[in-house]
């Protein structure tokens, strides 16, 4: 019998209005693995992460981390088990009333606020100052407003700020996306580096297909609100399952007709 | 046919009945709103800094605009007295309307729909933009309460700047008064102060200053509320920010009234 896994959710769906984006996803992620979910635009990946985060209420199903149930749990122990998780949004969510250097503080605040310690000025400067190296930024950056980054720039303070509390668990939404190849390759090398270092347990959304491989052990691809694979991220490429195939090697004719209306 | 007909007669009451229930909900929304940022004031931590930001945003930066529309407003007040009064020749009661007309009413509402403008949009585009870009779900993922970081010290901010900026308004106002009456209208200053001074009633300065804070709360909800609840990209952001505006200014006025009633009826 293997450990508990770290992230366990079973049967979970969620709908908005009639539409049903999350229906029965059950999915295991081993306590020091990083787990890739790879689906079209529009598939309820985001939506996924954010019901484990909190944000979204789903309708039913359990999720639970180090094997307690998050839904059930009290107000207090839900915030305890979900301030294990530190995510890197979509468009990085960098708070651009801030500066990067104060963004990065506020994210090891809120860990040093959770374990009553205390943190001076100066040492939270010292410390944004080498989180920043660690994400490959000279620590002078955070003097910078977020909106005077570039993309790839921006996705790096925004991983700063997520392993600045170092969190057991990180999510990645769609990292890459918008990212020149180049730089997608550097940010998948430092999100396995984070990952690594950290001893995480990690959860990435892509659709790059290089990405998933490089950051997944493991993978899944989401469809029509049920994760219709699983299985290696290294089999990707020749799974054996046709929608995976299809997606993988971006054809238009397969199994999966895109719904260009809603 | 004869559901047809029934139909025709019942269509227009189940219209009204909507958009009744659609104010009701958002009526309930809205007091949830105040109720949620308002009982984060008795739990801690309380963001000083935020709050401070905020207080200087709205009672340091709104002074320029809220002391122009008072000195104007008090200046406009003792003309059209003194054009409406001339024919009954008791001008000598110009200083009294002036003070009374800027402390009881035009001090808080005029300072209030200048904030309304300025302040009201200004959170509602900030908050929202926060909402749209992710920024409010990464404060939840830092374990910071976003009603209690962003809403509850803005709340704060807008009860306690108003008032301050009142009473800035009340002197300005007063003081346009006297500059246009002295100045253009030939009164003498000494005269003009004294009856000034007889008709002051501390209540009146007491009574727009408490509407003053109510209409800072307005404004601070209005510009939280819109903004936390805006969806759909900038578009949303913009149509958040122009209702968090006619909200707060059309919400001042009732409560203008009501509290005018309240007050002053007996
Ligand atoms: N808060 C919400 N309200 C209504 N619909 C939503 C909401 N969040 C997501 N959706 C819908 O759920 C679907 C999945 O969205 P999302 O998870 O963001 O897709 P993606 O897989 O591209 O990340 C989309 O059709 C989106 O319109
Ligand atoms: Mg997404």
């Amino acid at each position: 019998m293997n450990a508990q896994p770290k992230i366990r959710i079973r049967g979970l769906t969620k709908s908005f209005g009639p539409k049903k984006v999350l229906d029965g996803i059950d999915l295991d992620v081993e306590t020091g693995t990083s787990f890739v979910i790879i689906g079209g635009s529009g598939s309820g990946k985001s939506v996924l992460l954010r019901c484990i985060l909190g944000l979204v209420t789903p309708d039913s199903g359990s999720i639970e981390i180090d094997g307690e149930d998050v839904l059930t749990a009290s107000g207090k122990r839900r915030e305890e088990l979900e301030r294990q998780i530190g995510m890197l949004f979509q468009n990085a969510a960098l708070f651009d009333s801030m500066t990067v250097a104060d963004n990065i503080v506020f994210g090891l605040r809120a860990q040093c606020r959770a374990q009553h310690k205390r943190l001076s000025a100066a040492q939270a400067r010292t410390q944004a100052g080498e989180i920043l190296r660690q994400v490959g930024l000279d620590p002078s950056v955070g003097a910078l407003a977020p909106s005077e980054l570039s993309g790839g720039m921006q996705k790096r303070v925004g991983l700063a700020r997520a392993i600045a509390g170092t969190p057991a668990i990180l999510f990645f939404d769609e990292p890459t996306t918008g990212l020149d190849p180049i730089m997608g390759a550097v940010i998948d090398g430092l999100i396995v580096d984070c990952v690594k270092r950290l001893g995480s347990t990690a959860i990435a959304i892509t659709h790059d297909m290089a990405s998933a491989q490089r950051i997944g052990d493991r993978a899944a691809m989401l469809y029509q609100g049920k994760l219709v694979w699983q299985g290696l991220a290294s089999e990707l490429m020749h799974s054996g399952n046709p929608m995976v195939d299809q997606f993988t090697h971006g054809r238009k004719d397969g199994p999966i007709s895109m719904e260009l209306r809603r | 046919m004869r559901h047809l007909t029934v139909n025709i007669l019942l269509d227009p009451v189940a219209a009204i009945g909507r958009a009744c229930l659609a104010m009701i909900r958002k009526a309930g929304a809205l007091a949830l709103f105040a109720l949620a940022g308002l009982s984060h004031l008795l739990r801690p931590p309380f963001y000083w800094k935020v709050f401070f930001n905020a207080l200087i945003e709205i009672a340091f930066f709104s002074l320029p605009v809220v002391a122009l529309t008072a000195i104007f407003s008090g200046g406009v007040i003792a003309l059209q007295s003194y054009a409406g009064f001339a024919q009954y020749h008791v001008q000598s009661a110009i200083a009294g309307i002036v003070v009374l007309a800027v402390v009881r009413e035009l001090g808080p509402v005029l300072a209030g729909l200048m904030v309304a403008g300025r302040v009201g949009a200004a959170m509602s585009a900030e908050i929202g933009t926060m909402r749209v870009t992710d920024q409010i779900d990464a404060l939840r993922t830092l374990s910071t309460d976003p009603m209690k970081y962003l809403v509850t010290p803005r709340l704060l901010a807008g009860t306690l700047a108003l008032p301050f900026l009142v009473l800035v308004a009340d002197i300005l106002g007063v003081l346009g008064g006297f500059t246009v009456s002295v100045s253009k209208l030939g009164f003498d200053p000494h005269s003009y102060v004294t009856a000034t001074l007889n008709a002051l009633k501390p209540l009146d300065v007491m009574v727009g200053l408490s509407k003053a804070a109510v209409f800072g709360f307005i404004i601070s909800l209005m510009g939280c509320y819109h903004g936390y609840t805006s969806r759909g990209g900038a578009e949303g952001v913009g149509s958040a920010t122009t209702a968090a505006v006619v909200a707060a200014s059309i919400l001042l006025l009732a409560f203008d009234y009501l509290l005018t009633d309240l007050f002053f009826a007996q």
